[in-house]
């Protein structure tokens, strides 16, 4: 039998048989499923047919439940269709999931199984979500690899239609779905002989139609509901005899065989394992690993979970077993034990109770790889072990260390021995330099090239900017199915010097592996510059050491920072799994293949940046000792806060596995501010400082995306201490005279984007060029300015009533309270939240929806939100993607119940308290910063007060007492969740006309997911599921808002207008009702060069595609509460999409269209412009009533 | 009597000698129908810049490539789509040859700007193979580097001229540059190494100044009535020099006396673009309409009778091309 074989990945392989077999396709974005859909909409979009030659309507909806709904739509009229989702998606999709199997209706939804958000949110893998939905009346089967999820896909269609039961067909988040290997692609006639055509016509002929008119989704009551509900048993009883029917009938045409249930290892075993899922791989290479040593293991892997194939399970089970480990990847507090663990124990004791097997064994259940934690070989040996046990402990989890209920079982002592001829390799870079994409072409060209198989899996940090990758590759003569990370590589390449002195590199080689560095040391000199523990795993394992200069081979093949198409050909000249020279044929044919279309240059530099490789390689002679006198550096100061040195530092150093349960925070609550302590020192080039020709502006410290440069305002005396050399300038200011200014940039935290230094508007009278910030190279300068940052900080921050906040240079000299965060170099979105933090961060709560400000904002290791020197600083929580708004007014409506509390019981305890000190806390104006400075002085007395009390509710005030500051509620997340999945939310929210400010952060498209349109996406740009550019117009949020009359809406742009967007943002907190921020933010997903960001920001507003606007509601005669705030459009729309790639690449894939939606986006800024022109001059009385606790008291004089 | 309005320029032969130059209107397929419609008797594509084609392709390829492969959510911002469907500039300029010759039934010529060498010639022949009728070369370059003599930019250039008119099998021109220092034996040499005919002259696009922001701004400002003189003294010029050669005057043509000044000189044809920006399409008409019946008026019977008539070798005053016309300029305005 001759199949094509492809390198791909899960969710590839899957997503080719759902979109073959489908007419209506589903979609929303959620990782790690996102691709599945990208994949079925770009073959939509490119016109390519499912099996019958129909090319399926691919849909993308506002949400996953919008995506369900739809679905069950769309099978009720008979059509096939399918979604693809994991993790929160899937529990959107609940509710309709019920109904369609109620209705039995086939229909097969692909998941990506991913951890739903508990004391965190975690994107990564296990089955809390698929586990999750094993009540819905669903099948569920389970993939263990790639190749299983292209074949189960299959399996799944197929049986779902002869079954009339609906499949969840899951596999492993990342580790399967993102994993490329290489797999046996599945034919058409094997779509065709599996999926009978009669099948799909009868499920046809069930659907809806006016020809033959039935009524669904009746309601029923006690009389009949029940018997109803019973009456599908035969159908669940039939689907696994019908999934073993159809995995024999792919058995016989593609000699894969599968079972309902599969058992691997010795024939007589008495310890087994039974699980399901990617670990399967590792199982089977570890109870290989102990049966060669004579022990007798086995593991069974659970294929269909439901409905669940007890009978299968038992046959399986080897008779001579006594002992059973079933592990769970999910995890059910307070269950007696996990899903799967359940149904094994509850399938052996049927067997003993009605005597098909003599004895019960003895079953413990476990807990293993939740949120992706790796399971290895050493692992499952090590639950083997606990097995052999004379009592083994009925409950554990594996690969982690749980210190606290003591329920981990350590590894034991087991490697796999790796087949002859299979290579390990791994590769360290950084996202941007391209080290990812030169592995996926290797693969690519390994494993179809040759006959070796190949496996990828990639490994990702959690920044934004700067993100370090490392790759795992495997090739080898057998199929791979370590679904682990590798540990002891052949090859090992280090596409970063830097990344050296920041974390392990070489303690994953095996003894004499190989290790290639880009170095920009040659052979000669490189040694005295490698770290100690470098230069001891060298000296200890033998390695064969390499350098090359990389960079400047790419430099001059003006490749920049792309080192991918230089460090390939040295992996495959120094691993020999392909003769070079046939291997540099292959990556030249790859090149040719990716960016032949782009243009004969691109080619020529890669060809170039290839041909010059090889000959840049340098064999480096290993010294015998080591000679180092530097170690790697620690991950963070001296003098960090424990927790940080404890916790933080080992996160950063890359060893977060082996943190014990005891190190954690029980319920997920983190402190705040602990970016400061992680100094990554990412910018190659930082700005610096004259202050001869500043103009005190302070445009550099608004729009800097992390806070590290900053401008800081304080009387001359405060500096005598100062470093030598530290700059510092008169401040010009009306509020205030006789200040000093400084602006300083962090130089370890700067990213090196380059925006401050594209908005200083302050330009040398002697040469223009020069400006007041000016980007030099960071290794001049860093060393220097690290004392002058320490100093900076040390300066007192200025009285906050000092300068008016309603300036840019007044908002800046505060400090920021956001800072550090791993968003992308020039991100547009990140500077609104600093500001907000500027302006109230010492009384904010924040409320973030699920996507980019939360990855940034709260992905481990380190938090960017912080404190100031009183302790002051905003609370952050993150509740989910779609309920944002909602999570953010109950948070004000909880402030409020306080706050009206509190002033309650100081009535109530009024005569025991100074009556001057009651009626200002009262009364207290608090709308300025000394207003709130002496509030929070009378709560201090006030709780002093209270503890001289003996009495109930004088402990209740003293808890209470903060809510009588007021407390700013912030509302913030993107565009996906404001204008889509959160809309029906944030709408209710708004109308509610409660004191909440909403700032969206709008880059028109989903960000964190890779780009997918939302509904804030323009028309004629190009985005993920609108590849042909997308074809309506941007929704108008603000007018929807607006309409509610008393709710306060700006538009704003920090690099169009600072001014309008600072005042925008202190307006929005003053009004004490609802408030809209929509925040124009420039986004890599763009497709634009990010130094330039506020420039695109600024040329967005000159031309019209994104007008300034505040509307205050007035409960005045003759009001007009909409001011436009941005003058005429200057330049043509064309004009600026045209510098931007989402807009510019549509005339390069579908001119004409361009043409016609770039025509009508004009149109669209036009008549925008023209209506919002007439909005200027209307007159509009709001009547407005306020529920605000200090207004509503509620206070009773009830004495007890 | 009706004029004989045929010309022959680069060897092919035109209904009139209005042509159409290197301009946004013939960048769009529907305009340059138009154009076609209106009247003029050939169209010159612009220029594909190899300039603009490296700076697309590597600035939208490091943008679409931006960040890709860094996050484990987002390993990449742009669809598949976008990359499979991709065309280089030169792929879409070679597809828009095709378009506007299977749109229109009179000459297209193509025009390139190429710095380099490889560039120029790979360029040129695909130009040639997608079926324009002729090869405009614009010699657009600032001879900037101080260390490059007036005699390298001048072998250079006529190195290029050769090198691609030996390629071509179709008609190639060069669209010269006023900045020689000595402008004729330039055009001669130009000549010598293969060209057809010669378009004169190149306009260079003059950077402005703001001075509050004290930015570099490109502008563009359409060309006036004004600007024709100095290609109409050079075509005067090398009319009697050059007997057999195309020549084009470009720049500054407005109306159909300006086309008759042209060809008065000596031009094959008189190339239009500003005109026809400043008032449409239809402007085409005006100027045939208007150079008819001059034409009329003076009972020429054909272009050809006309062409070169007050060139420098039959004119009355030869020496008032060659001379800066200062003195008869100044006692005109005495006059007045």
């Amino acid at each position: 039998m001759t199949a094509e074989w492809t390198c791909l990945d899960g969710n590839e392989a899957a997503a080719r048989v759902a979109y073959a077999l489908s007419e209506v396709v589903a979609i929303y974005p959620i990782t790690p499923a996102s691709p599945m859909g990208e994949y079925a909409d770009d073959w939509a979009a490119a016109g390519k047919p499912n099996r019958w030659g129909l090319v399926p309507d691919v849909i993308e909806m506002q949400s996953e439940a919008g995506a369900a709904g739809t679905l069950h739509g769309a099978l009720q009229k008979g059509a096939l269709a399918t979604t693809f989702t994991a993790s929160q998606g899937l529990l959107l999709m609940i509710p309709n999931m019920f109904k369609i199997a109620g209705e039995l209706t086939p229909c097969v939804i692909h998941v990506a199984a991913r951890t739903l958000a508990t004391h965190a949110l975690s994107i990564f893998g296990d089955h809390s979500d698929v586990m999750h939905a094993r009540t819905t009346g669903w099948a569920l089967l389970s993939a263990a690899s790639v190749q299983e999820a292209h074949d189960f896909a299959l399996v799944s269609h197929a049986a779902t239609l002869r079954s009339r039961v609906p499949f969840l067909h899951f596999f492993d988040g990342f580790r399967t779905s993102h994993e490329i290997n290489k797999i046996a692609l599945l034919d058409d006639a094997t779509l065709a002989a599996l999926v009978g055509d009669d099948d799909i016509v009868d499920h046809r002929l069930r659907g809806l139609t006016p020809d033959a008119p039935t009524l669904r989704g009746t309601a029923q009551n006690p009389d009949v509901f029940f018997q109803a509900r019973e009456a599908c048993n035969p159908f669940y009883e039939a689907v696994p005899g019908i999934v073993a029917g159809v995995f024999d009938e792919l058995a016989e045409r593609t000699g894969r065989r599968y079972g309902l249930v599969e058992y691997h290892g010795a024939p007589d075993a008495e310890r087994v394992i039974v699980l399901m899922g990617s670990a399967a791989g590792t199982a089977a290479e570890t109870v290989e690993s102990l049966t060669a040593r004579g022990e007798k293991v086995g593991v069974l892997v659970v294929r269909l979970y439901r409905p669940f194939p007890a009978e299968a399970l038992l046959a399986a089970l080897p008779g001579t077993v006594t002992s059973i480990a079933v592990l769970d990847r999910t995890k059910e507090p307070g269950a007696l034990g996990e899903p799967l663990y359940l149904d094994v124990v509850t399938a052996l004791a049927e067997a003993v109770g009605r005597g098909q097997r003599a004895a019960m064994p003895r079953v413990i259940g476990g807990r293993y790889g939740l949120s992706s934690k790796e399971l290895t070989p050493a692992h499952l040996g090590g639950v083997f072990a606990e097995l052999s046990a004379e009592q083994p402990r009925p409950r554990i989890t594996v690969g982690i260390v749980d210190d606290v209920t003591h329920l981990s079982v350590g590894p034991a002592d087991v490697h796999y021995a790796r087949p002859a001829g299979e290579v390990q390799a791994m590769f360290f870079g950084l996202g941007s330099d391209g080290t990812v994409g030169a592995n996926k072409s290797s693969i690519k060209i390994i494993g179809e090239e040759t006959d070796l198989y190949a496996q990828g899996y990639f490994v990702y940090d959690s920044k934004k900017s700067g993100s370090v990758t490392v790759s795992h590759l495997r090739f080898g003569p057998q199929p791979i199915r370590s679904t682990y990370l590798i540990d002891d590589a052949d090859f090992v390449a280090c596409h970063q010097f830097g990344l050296l002195s920041k974390m392990k590199v070489l303690e994953f080689a095996k003894p004499g592996a190989t290790f290639l560095l880009n170095s920009p040391y040659s052979a000669d000199t490189v040694w005295d510059r490698l770290p100690e523990e470098v230069q001891q795993q060298l000296v200890d394992k033998h390695i064969q050491f390499w350098v090359i200069d990389a960079v400047s081979v790419a430099r001059a093949a003006q490749m920049g920072n792309r080192l991918n198409t230089v460090m390939q050909p040295c992996f495959f000249q120094l691993s020999g799994v392909l003769p070079a020279d046939e291997a540099i044929q292959h990556i030249k044919a790859s090149v040719q293949k990716s960016y032949g279309k782009r243009g004969r240059s691109v080619v020529e530099r890669n060809f170039a940046a290839i041909d010059a490789s090889l000959a840049a390689l340098q064999r480096v002679e290993v010294p015998a000792t080591v000679t180092a006198t530097t170690r790697r550096s620690a991950p963070v100061p001296e003098g960090a806060p424990d927790f940080v040195q404890r916790v933080t530092a080992i996160m950063l150093a890359g060893d977060g596995d082996l943190l014990p349960v005891s190190a954690l925070p029980v319920d997920g609550v983190f402190p705040t501010g602990t970016a400061a302590f992680e100094k990554r020192s990412l910018a190659l080039e930082i700005p610096i400082f004259d202050p001869d020709v500043c103009i005190d502006c302070g445009r550099c410290a608004a729009v800097c995306p992390h806070a590290a440069i900053r401008m800081k305002v304080y009387e001359p005396a405060a500096i005598a201490g100062a470093p030598e050399g530290f700059k510092t300038k008169s401040f010009r200011s009306k509020d205030a005279a006789g200040l000093s200014m400084t602006i300083q940039v962090a130089p370890d935290d700067c990213t090196g984007c380059g925006v401050c230094v594209d908005v200083c508007p302050a330009k040398s009278k002697q040469a223009v060029r020069h400006k007041a910030i000016n980007m030099e190279p960071a290794d001049q300068h860093r060393e220097a300015e690290r004392p002058m940052w320490d100093f900076f900080l040390s300066i007192p921050e200025l009285d906050r009533d000092l300068l008016g906040h309603d300036t840019v240079k007044g908002a800046q000299a505060l400090q920021p309270l956001f800072e550090f965060s791993g968003a992308c170099l020039g991100c547009g979105e990140t500077p609104y939240i600093k500001l907000a933090t500027q302006l109230f961060g010492d009384r904010m709560l924040i409320a973030n929806a699920t996507g980019c400000s939360s990855i940034y904002g709260g992905n481990l290791p380190t938090t960017p939100y912080t404190k100031n020197a009183e302790g002051r600083g905003p609370a952050w929580a993150n509740s989910l993607f779609e309920d944002n708004a909602e999570f953010g007014l109950g948070i004000r409506l909880g402030y409020e119940a306080q706050a009206r509390e509190a002033r309650m019981l100081l009535a109530r305890l009024a005569d025991r308290l100074p009556a001057e000190l009651v009626n200002g806390l009262l009364q207290a104006e608090q709308s300025t910063d000394a207003g709130l400075r002496a509030q929070r002085t009378r709560v201090d007395q006030l709780r002093l007060a209270l503890a001289g009390i003996d009495h109930p509710d004088a402990v209740h005030l003293r808890s209470l007492a903060g809510a009588l500051v007021d407390n700013a509620v912030w509302i913030i997340g993107g565009d996906g969740w404001a204008y889509d999945i959160g809309f029906g939310g944030l709408d209710h929210v708004l109308s509610s006309g409660r004191n909440v400010n909403v700032l969206v952060l709008d880059t028109e498209v989903y960000s964190n997911t890779g780009g997918q349109a939302s509904k804030a996406t323009q028309r004629g740009a190009v985005a993920k599921f609108a590849a042909a550019g997308k074809p309506s117009a941007k929704k108008d949020l603000g007018a929807i808002a607006r309409s509610y009359g008393n709710v306060y809406v700006a538009q704003i742009s920090m690099g169009a207008n600072d001014l309008q967007a600072t005042r925008a943002l202190l307006e929005a907190e003053a009004w004490p009702g609802p408030s809209l921020i929509i925040a124009y933010s420039t986004c890599i997903a763009h497709g634009i060069d990010m130094s330039q960001s506020m420039t695109h920001q600024k040329d967005a507003v000159r031309s019209g595609y994104w007008p300034l606007y505040r509307y205050s509601p007035v409960d005045a005669e003759h009001g007009t509460p909409f001011k436009l705030d941005s003058a005429e459009p200057s330049i043509r729309i064309a004009d600026f999409i045209s510098a931007e790639a989402r807009f510019a690449v549509l005339s390069r894939t579908h001119p004409q269209q361009a043409a016609e939606l770039g025509e009508m986006l004009q149109s669209d800024a036009d008549e925008r412009w023209r209506y919002y022109t007439q909005l200027a001059g209307v007159e509009r009385r709001v009547t407005v009533r306020h529920a605000h606790p200090e207004i509503d008291d509620t206070a009773t004089d009830t004495e007890d | 009597m009706t004029t004989d309005l045929s010309t022959t320029y680069l060897g092919l032969s035109l209904r009139t000698p209005i042509v159409a130059s290197a301009g946004p209107y013939t960048r769009d397929l529907d305009h340059a129908r138009q154009l076609a419609e209106a009247g003029m008797s050939a169209l010159v594509l612009p220029s594909l810049f190899e300039e603009e084609i490296l700076h697309e392709e590597n600035e939208l390829t490091s943008a679409l490539d931006a960040l890709a492969g860094t996050n484990a959510e987002a390993t990449d911002f742009f669809p598949d789509d976008v990359f499979e469907r991709f065309d280089s500039p030169a792929d879409r300029y070679l597809e828009h040859i095709e378009a506007v010759k299977a749109a229109v039934d009179v000459p297209v010529i193509a025009s390139l700007n190429a710095g380099s060498h490889g560039a120029w010639t790979s360029y040129a022949r695909l130009i040639a193979s997608a079926g324009a009728d002729a090869l405009e070369l614009n010699l657009y370059h600032v001879a900037a580097d101080p260390d490059r003599t007036g005699h390298d930019v001048e072998q250079a250039d006529e190195f290029l001229v050769g090198e691609i008119a030996k390629l071509m099998e179709i008609p190639v021109a060069v669209k010269v540059s006023p900045f020689y220092s000595s402008m004729a034996n330039m055009a001669r040499r130009f000549v010598d190494a293969g060209a057809a005919g010669l378009v004169l002259f190149n306009r260079f696009y003059q950077p402005d100044l703001d001075p509050d922001s004290r930015e570099v701004r490109p502008t563009l400002e359409l060309s006036s009535p004004w600007e024709l003189r100095l290609p109409l003294r050079w075509i005067a010029l090398l009319r009697p020099a050059l007997p057999e050669v195309s020549l084009a005057a470009t720049t500054g043509i407005e109306s159909g006396r300006d086309v008759a000044k042209a060809l008065l000189v000596g031009a094959d044809v008189a190339m239009m673009t500003s005109a026809v920006l400043r008032h449409g399409p239809d402007h085409v008409r005006r100027v045939e309409r208007e150079f008819v019946e001059w034409a009329t008026e003076h009972e020429y019977d054909s272009v050809a009778q006309l062409r070169g008539s007050v060139s420098a070798a039959n004119t009355e005053h030869p020496d008032a091309f060659e001379r800066a016309n200062y003195v008869r300029t100044l006692h005109s305005y005495t006059l007045n």
